[in-house]
């Protein structure tokens, strides 16, 4: 019923309108002179505009950008984002800058006459060849870099971690001692077998399963991704990194985590937005933020979807031992 | 043929027409139709993310049951943002842009009387509404309509149990976009027909205008792309329907395990994909064609390079049809493939540099007649370079991994392709109106129009990267469960308010659109001074085109401001004036440009 009322109100401010500009004079319909002076004059006061918001964000926004990245692998993924982004924003500035210029400097007028110019193979050979030059280094860095992250093969002594994910929540396995996972399929699921481990393969009886993930920094870690229902992607920000979560497959990523999370803390970038954001909370009425790691789904999933994550904490070497000695392993938990 | 006159009733002049002027308009209109809900939905689903605790009674008004006291419930705002994207991208910029514009242009710049089969062109009119009428009945579903995503990614879009947009509402969208595909194909291969067979005498390929070349091109990737997805949903509607393992492998949901075995979810990605990528491109070349064809007429000058234009236009349509997978770097297929999509992504970087390059020269030392469809070219020039740019950091797998599904892809794909196809075809709009209607648009609300829309365009996008690069994932309901993005909230804020001002600046180009049919000034059989064959047509329509012969073509599209003297500035133009019909004969001893 409310639905109707605005639709009537749309038909009504729509009628008045059209009874406006039947008195109104219908028509200027083709650019005169002093059109074209004026709009030119527009476009520099547009190219002003989002030179200015451009500038606005790329200065303030900065603090709420992610601090640097928490894993090694990471480190150059920085790198050539920062180089990519240097470039483009230089490109970006300057083509703009011709696109809004060349409408003020060129507006038409009776005067006026425009260059014949159809062609110039200097030109275009010039315009072809310098962005594929630098095309080629950006590629060339790429996928160095790509096969630097997406290669897990000559890790040393990994920590081996299953991620799973389900409608809305993660939980994750150790390897354990033998650091090597037991099989799994949603076929054994049962009871507070909730991963659906194959107790009968006998990597599984040390396997432990947790809620929460905690890394050793400085060893490298081999997630194995599994999901049980539909599409979820394990989006990590901090580390640079994400996977999908597939049913039916299980699929892999890795790197190597660079500060602790109480290192991470201390970092003035993370001070400085964790600042502000506690700002926001303190006048909500909200209790502080502290900063963590986080594991958040980035593939859409269902009505939760928004609220799907899992805290990971980074810890030194020692920590983690200590820790990781104190979680049950499956076959106490499950037999 | 134009000789024939049989009796005209209302119903085959207005709706079982087989006209391409007349069909052109359906497709505009229906195509307009379609984009008021789909920005109606994308207004509504940004007043949720940047007042998520807040009750509005234009929520409640609107979205009935699936809202609680004036808040949207979580499920309604992933349908909102499906349908609005679907509709945007394929109802709107698929249908309604190549709809109309390669309906309306086609026969009238290359000198036919009409397309090669009028009835099949009816066919595929009638097709697309049917598709519309399907969709929109979808959105009354009492579960809700589709909700997985305008990719529709099963197994979510496969199992009701996950969503209940999977149910009735997932199979009505199945089967209005089958329906849409087969009348995108049936358009498409009017279309290439078309352009193979009935160009008037003289009107070699390599006389087209540019929007030709464009509207030819994408005909041939949608008929190249189309099918692939045709098949995909048909095989996902086999998972959902009647139990095949196409997509789905070892599912557990709601306590039980489901039958499916062997089936991959990476699978539907590619077929997906390998039109969902092309698809851009498919609403891009038709906006790309008809800005150059306005910046050109309105600079006074040729367009720039116009071979090298025609070897991009070719070269993006080729690339696009094997980059798909820059979708998929985190979709857990094998990294090599991952490297390949990234070399051929980057590729297509070039035409499209070459292109923005081009417009920029055209627009050098020009003498700009700045209409309404000419800043919105020039518009679409500014959105597609910043977009475009963006694609540079997606595009490469290593920094894709990190932002893949944030914000700042969203804020990239609308410049580059949302943002900057809408500008195109309102440009079109405003350029060809005279043609379609026989009477012109009023250019101040044109200029209102156009710096409202630009300037929330900005407003909206450009931000957006920055909530992206925070690391905020698109297609959350709210951002209220990570304190870690409370620091976003005013940004979204601000961008919902540019939205909504946006939103509601269309209805100045809709109040215009529709008095001008009435009552807008009588058009001039060439207003814009323009060198290409539909202007050589009588402003009212008739049957055929052309009365008596059709007209012979003597030279390209582009003679605008020839000299006498080619290398002197200030020379008197050849023919008298600045541009030349196609239609004119060479002059003795004239050059061919
Ligand atoms: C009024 C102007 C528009 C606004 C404010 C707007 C806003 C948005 C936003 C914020 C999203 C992301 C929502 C999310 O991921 O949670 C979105 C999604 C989308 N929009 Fe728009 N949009 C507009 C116009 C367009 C246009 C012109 C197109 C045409 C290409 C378009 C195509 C899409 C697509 C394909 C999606 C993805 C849907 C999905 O995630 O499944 N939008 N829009
Ligand atoms: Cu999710
Ligand atoms: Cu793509």
């Amino acid at each position: 019923m409310l639905a109707l009322f605005y639709i009537f109100i749309a038909v009504a401010i729509g009628v008045s309108f059209w009874q406006i500009t039947r008195i109104m004079n219908f028509r200027g319909v083709i650019a005169t002179d002093e059109d074209n002076t004026k709009q030119g004059k527009n476009s520099l006061i547009f190219l002003a505009f989002i030179y200015g918001i451009m500038i606005y964000c790329l200065i303030f926004m900065n603090v709420i950008m992610l601090p640097e990245s928490a894993s090694i692998e990471g480190e150059h993924d920085d790198n050539l984002f920062n180089i990519t982004f240097w470039l483009i924003g230089i490109v970006q500035f300057a083509m703009q800058f011709l696109i809004f210029y060349f409408t003020f400097k060129y507006k038409g007028s009776k005067d006026r006459k425009a260059k014949f110019y159809a062609d110039s193979h200097k030109l275009e050979l010039i315009w072809t060849v310098t962005p594929a030059v630098v095309l080629v280094v950006l590629i060339g860095y790429g996928l160095w870099q790509w096969n630097n992250i997406m290669d897990l093969s000559d890790a040393k002594d990994p920590v081996v971690i299953e991620v799973y994910s389900q409608q809305f929540r993660w939980d994750a396995r150790y390897a354990g001692e033998d650091n090597a996972l037991g099989l799994g399929n949603v076929n054994y699921i049962k009871g507070i077998n909730t991963m659906g481990v194959d107790m009968n393969d006998k990597n599984s009886l040390d396997d432990k399963q947790v809620t929460e993930l905690y890394l050793p920094k400085g060893r490298k870690v081999k997630f194995q991704f599994r999901s049980q229902d539909v599409l979820h992607s394990a989006y990590m920000p901090h580390f640079r990194a994400q996977m999908n979560c597939v049913p039916g497959m299980v699929t892999e990523f890795g790197f190597t985590p660079k500060y602790t999370t109480e290192e991470m803390r201390q970092q003035s970038e993370v001070i400085e937005k964790t600042a502000g954001i506690n700002k926001i909370r303190k006048a909500k009425g909200e209790d502080p933020y502290e900063f963590d790691y986080l594991l958040l789904c980035n593939k859409i999933c269902g009505a939760s979807h928004y609220s799907m994550q899992m805290k990971i904490t980074v810890v030194e070497p020692a920590e983690y031992d200590k820790w990781i000695a104190e979680q049950p392993t499956l076959a106490t938990v499950i037999q | 043929m134009s000789e024939h006159h049989h009796k005209e009733t209302f119903v085959t002049k207005y709706i079982f027409t087989q006209d391409h002027k007349m069909i052109s308009k359906q497709f505009l209109v229906t195509g307009m139709f379609m984009g008021i809900i789909g920005v109606f939905m994308s207004m509504l689903f940004r007043m949720q993310i940047a007042w998520p605790e807040k009750s509005f009674t234009i929520i409640e008004a609107f979205l009935g049951p699936h809202q609680t006291d004036g808040i949207m419930n979580p499920d309604i705002y992933l349908a909102l943002v499906t349908i609005h994207g679907t509709i945007m991208v394929f109802f709107v910029l698929t249908a309604g842009l190549s709809g109309t514009f390669s309906n309306l242009l086609i026969p009238l710049q290359i000198g036919a009387r009409d397309m090669a089969s009028g009835f099949l062109n009816m066919v595929s009119y009638w097709l697309f509404f049917l598709s519309s009428v399907v969709m929109v009945i979808s959105l009354f579903v009492e579960a809700g309509p589709a909700s997985a995503g305008w990719t529709i990614y099963p197994p979510l879009s496969a199992l009701p149990q996950a969503i209940p947009g999977s149910g009735a509402g997932m199979t009505l969208w199945l089967v209005s976009m089958a329906i849409f595909i087969a009348s995108s194909l049936i358009g498409s291969l009017n279309y290439i027909v078309t352009v193979f067979n009935l160009r008037t005498v003289g009107m070699k390929m390599t006389r087209l205008p540019l929007t030709i070349w464009a509207f030819f091109i994408t005909a041939i990737i949608g008929v190249v792309s189309f099918p692939v997805l045709l098949s995909a949903a048909l095989l996902l509607l086999f998972d959902r329907s009647f139990g095949t393992s196409f997509y789905l492998s070892d599912i557990f949901i709601s306590g039980e395990v489901l039958h499916y075995q062997g089936g991959s979810p990476v699978l539907y990605e590619h077929l997906f994909w390998f039109l969902g990528h092309p698809e851009v491109y498919i609403v891009l070349l038709p906006a790309l064609g008809i800005t150059s064809e306005i910046i050109s007429t309105n600079s006074r000058k040729p367009i720039f390079g116009y071979r090298a234009m025609v070897m991009s236009i070719m070269a993006i349509a080729f690339l696009s049809t094997i980059v798909w997978g820059h979708h998929m770097f985190i979709s857990g297929m094998n990294p090599f493939l991952g490297s390949v999509f990234t070399f051929t992504t980057l590729l297509i970087a070039i035409p499209s540099a070459v292109k923005a390059f081009n417009y920029i020269t055209t627009l050098w030392k020009g003498n700009l007649q700045l209409n309404p469809a000419m800043l919105f070219s020039i518009g679409l020039v500014s959105t597609f370079v910043t977009g475009g740019l963006t694609g540079l950091v997606l595009g490469d797998s290593a920094l894709d991994i990190a932002i893949h599904d944030t914000y700042f892809v969203v804020a990239h794909f609308h410049l580059v392709m949302g943002v900057s196809a809408i500008f195109g075809m309102y440009a079109g709009v405003y350029h060809w109106f005279p043609k379609m209607y026989g009477r012109m648009m009023n250019k101040t609300m044109g200029y209102w129009h156009f710096w409202l829309s630009i300037i929330c365009a900005y407003g909206v996008f450009w931000p957006m990267h920055f909530i992206g690069l925070a690391g905020l994932p698109r297609r959350y309901y709210s951002n209220t469960a990570f304190p870690l993005f409370d620091d976003l909230a005013d940004i979204n804020k601000v961008i919902t308010i540019f939205a909504l001002v946006g939103g509601f600046a269309q209805i100045i180009f809709i109040a215009n659109f529709f008095i001008s049919i009435y009552r807008g000034a009588k058009a001039t059989q060439n207003p814009w001074k323009s060198n290409t064959l539909e202007w050589t047509t009588p402003v009212e329509h008739i049957h055929g085109n052309w009365p008596g012969k059709l007209p012979e073509v003597h030279r390209w599209a582009y003679d605008y401001s020839k000299r006498v003297d080619a290398n002197d500035d200030d020379s008197d133009y050849l023919h008298g004036q600045d541009f030349v019909l196609q239609t004119t004969p060479l002059l003795d001893g004239e050059e061919p440009s």
